[in-house]
Parts: C-alpha cells; structure tokens; sequence
C-alpha cells in the first residue's frame, strides 16, 4: 500500500471533512485552486485500506481538472478508478465523494465570504 | 522478505508430523471407512480410530465420547442444536463473547422455543462465576462458555464454571478452539458435558474439527441419513484431514507445558517491545488469565486493517477485530459490525476498528518478535501522519499547552 498525495497541505483553498470515528472512517480533504482550477490536492484518511486507497484516487483524478469538471467524479468513477471495490466497501468511495463536495461547498464560501 | 505469520487462532501453520501422516494415508490404498466388510474399507476405519485416541488423549477423554466433525462451526452448532433437539423449551445462557456460531444460533427460528440469555463479562473479558450461579434458573437447560477468546485471549475460570453448572445439574459446553494444544485441557471429572475442538488452530489441516460428549448425554444428529460418527454425524469422514487433526494433536501434547510456557514468554516479550515503543495504544484482554503467545490492543489513531496492511507489506501477518476487514464479503456496508467482543469489554465504539492481535504458535521465535517490535513504530509513524484524528488529537494538545 502505497498512496499517493497523503499528508498536510500548507494554506489549502478548501478544505473537506466528512465522516466520524464511531463509522470508522473519517477523510480530510485539502485543495489547492487556482483560477477555476485544482492545482493540488491532498488528504488525511483513518480508515481501512479501502477509504485510504478511495481518497488517495480522489486526489489524483482532481489535480488539474477544472472546478466544473471536477464535479462531475462520482463515487463511481473513484471506484472505477481502482478497478472496482467489494460490495461492503463501496461507501468508501460514496465518502471520497462525499469529502470533495465538501471541499468545494468550502471554496464557493471562503471565495463569498473574500468577494463580501 | 521474510514471512513471519502470527495469526494461528485463525490457522496455524501446519504441523510437520500432521503433513507426513496425511502424506501417508494419501498412498495408502484404502477405501471408504463404513465399508467394513473389506480390508481397504477396514483400512480407512482404522485410521479414523488412531487419530480419535489421539485427539482424545490430548484432552484426556475416553475416545469412545469424541467425534469428528467438519470443524468448530458445526461442532457448536451440533452441540447446541443437537442437544436443544431433545429438550421442548427453556433457557440457554451464552457469554457475550462466543463465536457467531454460538451467538447467532439465538436468532435461529426453528429455536424459537428457547431463550438464549447472555452472560457478561468484565473489562478484561472475564465471566463472573457467581453470575453465574445466579443466572442459572429451573429454566436452564445449558450453559455454553468459551475456554478461551481467540480475539483478546482471556482464559475463563473454566474449572468454576464447570463446577458450577455441575452442582445445578445443568449440562456445560464449552468452545476449546483457541484453547486447544496451548493450554493443558482435561475433561476427565471437570463437570465438562461437551467440548467443541478444531483442528486448524493447533496445526492440523482446516475442515476438521471434533466435539466431545459426555456419555450420558443424549443428542439429536443436525444432519440425517448415515450411521457415521455414532450416529450423530452422518457423511463420509474427512479420513485425510481426521489423520492430519490426530497427528497434530499427538504433536500438541508433546511437552505442553513445557512449550506453552516459552510461547507466553514469547508473547510478553511482544506485548512490553509494542508498549515502550508505540504511543496511544491500551492492551486488551486479560493481563494474566489468557493465551500463551497471545498480545492484543487497539490504538487511538489508527485502523485496524490499515495496520495490517503495512505489516503485510513487511511480510507480518496478524489479525483484525475490526469489522471492516472481517467481513469483507458481506453484501453491503451493513454486514460491517464492530467487533462484539471489543464493545463487550467496553471499547468504545469509535476504537473497535482499531484492534489487532498477535498470536503465536510454536513455530515462531525471539528473531520474529524483534523484527515486529523493530518495525512497528515506524509503521505507527506513518499511519499517525495519515490520520486527521490524530492531527485533531495533536492540534488539541498543542492549544492546550
């Protein structure tokens, strides 16, 4: 197990946090945006192999992608990404989705609040 | 790499005596053991009989009161079921901390007439006797309590609770299976009325397993249609896997003692290397009154399957309590439970996930267990700084001061 974009971000764009410990999972997502789009990304997962391995996918389908395509991925596509998961670990990559929905709810907000 | 495999209550490694004398059986000419009236038939019949004294030996019972089954799962379910079969109604008390094939047998409808009652145990996994004693009602009709538990190792004070139900005239069974060939078991004069053993945790070969029942005890059969097994276990043995279970056995009993007591040795040494060198970590189980070789904790920060992958990548392979890794082929999310054993000794719910388990076997020696000591915190490290938890934890901590 090998993931990629693992660890901190210094002075993210945005950042997602969805889940808690008594699910057994918690995932924590950091952008990095420039313009419309994701020039960085990075996360934090407790987890098991499958939540590490959702989010870690996560972070490399976003880096580059534009803002309005970056909403398109669904927990689909993450799962696709790593060529399927087993039927009880699908809400692993329902959170990866979950987390960057997050994140992005976090942009529009910071960049309201910034515009106000 | 090195393979260094520490999870012999899931399976241990196969015994070099159990490989060689299932080698043996497998060039044997023989033949189908109920065949008693030719030689190839009678050959197979007398295989299955060495290996009964064998695995009867170990537990010091008569061999004419154990029989072969195709493992501990249907062993249990044989006990409870074949035995509830010849009973109208009543209650059942089972400690919280079975295996599913006791517990979920309460929620089978063709018992519908039997109330299955749960016993506690403490933090440390441990049944109270005298619950116990205060627990058993004219309603009674069995007491189920494991020996041992192969998730947090805590040994129960069997010979009490035998006594026990012994004095009430209730039947006992118990689930030997993590106990078997580590920990010295006789069933002569203890008050035991069925004890389920499985072949795989001490080295023998998997699907095979035994139940042994006390002679006065009468049980219905789970299966219908042979006479195999005095009647209670109708279909062709596992003549192969039977030899390999007997010759593990006979291997097991070799110096019990002798070796039970360098594996706990083993096992403390493990259990002290993990606590002085990770952080956040609190042991389960009970400190004394459990399995030799047998270390188990949870940690604050981390999850459980997540630790094993990495100690897989470094070719140590332990075990999970969590349900992510346990029932990885259940149908959807709601298979995924947290272990009942950890809430049962009061982890808290959002830890359960975070429990791993070492056990050893007699194969594994003091290299071994530096290596494990060597590579953990590292692995810690790493799993710490993918953690948001922990950076929650550390961020808390840092305001604090």
């Amino acid at each position: 197990m090998n993931p990629r974009n693992m660890g901190d971000m210094e002075n993210p764009s945005a950042v997602g946090n969805v889940g808690n410990p008594t699910c057994g999972d918690v995932m924590r997502l950091y952008l990095k945006i420039e313009g419309d789009i994701i020039v960085d990304a990075k996360f934090k997962t407790f987890g098991c192999g499958a939540a590490i391995a959702s989010s870690s996918m996560l972070t490399e389908l976003l880096k580059g992608k534009k803002i309005a395509d970056a909403l398109q991925i669904s927990n689909q596509a993450v799962a696709d990404a790593l060529d399927g998961l087993p039927p009880v670990k699908i809400h692993c990559s329902v959170m990866a989705e979950e987390a960057l929905k997050a994140a992005l709810v976090d942009w529009e907000a910071k960049k309201k609040a910034a515009e106000t | 790499m090195q393979m260094i495999y520490m999870d012999r209550v899931a399976a241990a490694a196969l015994r070099p005596e159990a490989i060689e004398a299932m080698t043996a059986f497998l060039h044997d000419k023989v033949g189908n053991p109920s065949a008693h009236i030719h030689s190839a038939g009678i050959a197979a019949a007398d295989y299955i009989e060495t290996a009964r004294k064998q695995v009867a030996d170990l537990i010091d019972a008569p061999a004419d009161e154990l029989i072969f089954t195709s493992g501990a799962t249907e062993s249990n379910n044989l006990a409870i079921k074949g035995f509830l079969a010849t009973k109208t109604g009543g209650e059942v008390l089972v400690s919280e901390v079975e295996h599913y094939s006791i517990l979920d047998q309460s929620r089978n409808p063709f018992l519908a007439n039997f109330k299955f009652l749960p016993l506690d145990v403490d933090r440390h996994g441990i049944i109270d006797p005298d619950q116990l004693k205060k627990k058993i009602t004219s309603e009674t009709v069995l007491v189920s309590i494991q020996i041992a538990n192969p998730e947090i190792g805590t040994i129960q004070p069997i010979e009490k609770i035998a006594e026990i139900c012994l004095a009430s005239g209730v039947p006992f069974h118990t689930d030997a299976t993590a106990a078997l060939g580590y920990v010295p078991i006789v069933i002569r004069d203890s008050g035991i009325s069925m004890m389920t053993l499985s072949s795989q945790t001490i080295g023998g070969p998997m699907g095979v397993g035994g139940l042994y029942i006390d002679k006065p005890l009468r049980l219905r059969p789970i299966f219908d249609g042979g006479n195999q097994e005095m009647g209670l276990r109708p279909g062709t043995e596992n003549v192969a896997g039977i030899v390999g279970f007997g010759a593990a056995c006979r291997g097991a009993g070799h110096d019990l003692s002798e070796k039970s007591a360098r594996l706990a040795s083993l096992g403390k040494k493990l259990w002290r290397g993990l606590e002085s060198g990770i952080e956040h970590v609190e042991f389960t189980g009970h400190p004394e009154q459990r399995l030799p070789g047998h270390v188990s904790f949870w940690h604050r920060f981390i999850e459980g399957e997540s630790l094993l992958l990495h100690l897989n990548m470094k070719g140590v392979m332990a075990a999970s309590g969590s349900a992510c890794s346990s029932n990885l082929k259940g149908a959807d999310e709601r298979d995924l439970r947290a272990s009942h054993v950890l809430t049962a000794v009061d982890v808290p719910e959002e830890y359960c996930s975070g429990s791993i388990s070492f056990s050893l076997d007699y194969s594994n020696n003091e290299h071994e267990i530096e290596y494990v000591i060597k590579i953990m915190p590292e692995i810690v490290r790493r799993l710490e700084a993918m953690s948001p938890v922990y950076e929650d934890y550390v961020k808390q901590r840092e305001n604090r001061e």
